[in-house]
């Protein structure tokens, strides 16, 4: 297998060792920039109305032009915060994208929106409804990575919505069965991610939140990412993220996915279910949620060392990478920093432990000795 | 025969009333509906109340419910505006993208009296009411035991809770759809089958109204199916949209009630059945299996919850007009009622 990880490790890392520290994608929003879109809203709201609909919403006093510099200042910032708290690949924290499947839907043809449904509570999303045969119109991303390549220091890491989860988490109104859409899906998800290897992109994260309530269907993701990663070349790093569910019920039969890397939340349940990585041996990188995405209180250096640690247990450091268990966006933005920093810190940490011989790594080695 | 064009309740909340419900609550998990709400939010859901019920009745649907909107908890509402439960943590609502507050058991499930309330608010303003209550393995199932300590007499005690509940119903309710997903998703294995069937009559016993035990997302395994029927239930449901084949078997091969419920209409997705669509999967299942039935309850098969607003009343409308005089002149249904 060709190693995608090295090219990763900055020019001016300090230790031998490489535990390669990264983010799963959402960070929280900056309070401003919630503002900003209610203004940019009632703005196109207002200019319509007074239009009858018209004048361009640029027109209006907080139209297109500002909406959009305000979302390039968010990732810009965000980017830098994550180079702030020392990560070796960052994200723009998804500053430009409201939902994980309405984002890509507004995107994709074939997909119409009805309207709000429940969630919980007084929670809502906007469903999609895929009403035609799916097919690839604008590039989903492409912008997207290149402004934020173009303000980090950092090699950047692009999360892309899962077509299994595109397809299960939107109405079927044209397809057969759920299935066959999200193989349509997985094309144009490998259309997309061609596009961003030629602008530049070299680690691509798959999002699959799906297969976590509906475990059974793990061959199916196999199958779309068989052709999400047909013909993307050897040395684009590509990860699967599969948020906290029963785990044992997708290994090992993940192992034969095509990917090189699987991002798993494990914190959240106390690393109980970390046994279930041990036989058979894990053959893939590991990214491992060494801090609690749901939980508002910074973890400490030591506690997220020793969170590493037990993912030595599963695999050797040359494949283990250090992440939150899943996005952050929910978090307060300051704690959400603490616990980037800190999760850099005590990779930092292990790393030097590794060096000098003070962590005796229980994992086999990637050679099999 | 009689066709009867109903749904299992769950309406989603009309969009402004949407909006307006959360200004007023709040989205976090201490903001949704106790049993105790302001004048304010109360009167917001009796306005929704009686939009959903001249919904139903222009749609021309031949059982109204009160639409659940103030269930915020979905099928664990009953239990979540109790006073001896305390809601707990966010879960997820069986395999759905959907959550609820888990509802924990910490005292005596006393009679609350919260359905029949709504339920009388109701019957002002149809003279066709249907109740929605969650079956009494289902919500069990839902729910988390601090106080019983025993699964059995658990769900005994929840049994009891709904038979009370039931009990207070107002004489205008003519129909009780009892929701028993549970029974397909975490099916009960070797005696607690007994005990489930057990369960369902105590609460169907409880009222004069007609009682239809309605499973849904998928069929019951042949045990479970046989147990059901011994429960003194009025009528079956059938989720034909999900596994038709097998349910056609469960019917053809044990029998059912003198009357069912037929889940013909996609509950959880967007795509309308249109009124003929709706018929042929009457006639289908009817073709399929010997029995001569009493009443056939036309429904969606799941709570319509999961749809957005348009689509939710486009689903209506084709009910209505499934069973409607108008699109069925040639048809038996009414004719020979």
């Amino acid at each position: 297998m060709t190693d995608t990880r090295e090219q990763f490790r900055p020019e001016d890392h300090d230790n031998d060792h490489f535990l390669l520290t990264t983010v799963v994608g959402s960070y929280p929003k900056p309070k401003w920039l919630d503002r900003a879109k209610d203004l940019y809203e009632d703005s196109v709201a207002t200019e319509s109305q007074r239009d009858g609909g018209g004048e361009a919403a640029g027109a209006a006093d907080f139209g297109e032009d500002e909406w959009e510099e305000a979302k390039d200042d968010a990732a810009r910032l965000i980017t830098n915060e994550h180079e702030r708290a020392g990560l070796d690949v960052v994200v723009d924290g998804e500053m430009r994208r409201n939902e994980m499947v309405e984002f890509f839907a507004h995107r994709i043809d074939g997909y119409e929106f009805n309207g709000p449904v429940k969630v919980w509570g007084h929670n809502y999303f906007d469903k999609p409804s895929v009403v035609d045969e799916v097919s690839y119109d604008e590039s989903w991303l492409v912008d997207e990575y290149e402004f934020t390549a173009s303000v980090a220091d950092r090699p950047v890491k692009v999360p892309i919505t899962g077509p299994y989860t595109l397809a299960n988490w939107s109405f079927n109104e044209a397809y057969d069965d759920e299935e066959s859409l999200a193989y349509d899906l997985a094309d144009l998800v490998n259309e997309e991610i061609e596009k961003l290897v030629e602008a530049g992109a070299r680690y691509i994260q798959i999002d699959e939140p799906a297969l976590a309530t509906t475990p059974d269907d793990h061959a199916i993701v196999g199958e779309c990412l068989e052709r999400i990663a047909a013909g993307i070349p050897e040395d684009v790093r590509i990860g699967l993220h599969v948020c906290y569910g029963d785990y044992s019920r997708i290994y090992p039969e993940i192992l034969e996915f095509p990917v090189d890397e699987f991002d798993l939340e494990l914190a959240n349940g106390d690393y109980e279910q970390l046994d279930v990585f041990e036989d058979p041996a894990f053959t893939k990188d590991l990214a491992l949620g060494v801090v609690d995405a749901h939980v508002a209180e910074v973890e400490s250096v030591e506690e997220i060392e020793a969170n590493i640690r037990k993912g030595l247990e599963v695999v050797p450091p040359e494949q283990l990478t250090v992440s939150p268990d899943c996005g952050v966006k929910l978090l307060p933005r300051e704690v959400a920093y603490g616990k980037m920093a800190n999760l850099v810190e005590a990779a930092r940490n292990v790393e030097a432990d590794l060096d000098s011989g003070d962590i005796d790594v229980a994992a086999p080695t990637p050679a099999g000795d | 025969m009689t066709r009867i064009a109903t749904t299992p309740g769950l309406f989603p909340l009309p969009d402004d009333a949407k909006e307006a419900l959360s200004d007023l609550k709040g989205h976090q998990k201490g903001d949704l509906v106790s049993g105790d709400e302001s004048a304010d939010v109360s009167a917001v859901y009796d306005d929704v109340r009686e939009e959903l019920v001249a919904l139903q009745q222009d749609a021309g649907l031949d059982r109204v419910v009160e639409g659940q909107a103030r269930w915020d908890d979905m099928l664990a509402h009953p239990l979540t505006v109790h006073d001896n439960v305390s809601p707990g943590g966010i879960v997820r609502y069986y395999d759905n993208n959907n959550f609820y507050r888990d509802p924990v058991v910490e005292g005596e499930l006393t009679f609350s009296g919260d359905l029949a309330g709504d339920l009388e608010t109701a019957a002002g303003l149809t003279d066709d009411l249907q109740a929605v209550v969650p079956g009494p393995y289902s919500l069990a199932d839902l729910a988390t035991d601090e106080h019983y300590g025993d699964d059995a007499d658990f769900q005994a005690a929840v049994a009891d809770f709904l038979a009370g509940e039931v009990e207070a119903f107002p004489e205008a309710v003519e129909t009780v759809f009892l929701l028993e997903p549970s029974l397909v998703e975490n099916a009960p294995g070797d005696g607690a089958d007994e005990r489930a069937s057990e369960a369902i009559d105590t609460v169907a016993s409880a009222v004069d109204a007609d009682v239809v035990a309605h499973p849904y997302w998928g069929a019951l395994d042949e045990k479970v199916h046989a147990h059901l029927l011994d429960a003194d239930v009025d009528a079956v449901g059938y989720d034909l949209v999900a596994d038709h084949d097998d349910n056609v078997y469960n019917v053809a091969e044990y029998g059912t009630k003198d009357s069912v419920a037929l889940g013909v209409v996609d509950g959880q997705n967007t795509l309308v059945e249109s009124p003929d669509t709706i018929r042929e999967r009457v006639d289908w299942f009817e073709d399929q299996v010997p029995n001569d039935f009493e009443d056939v309850y036309v429904t969606a098969n799941t709570g319509l919850f999961y749809l957005p607003v348009n689509r939710f009343e486009e689903k209506l409308r084709a009910l209505g007009a499934a069973t409607g005089a108008d699109d069925s002149e040639d048809h038996e249904d009414e004719v020979t009622a």
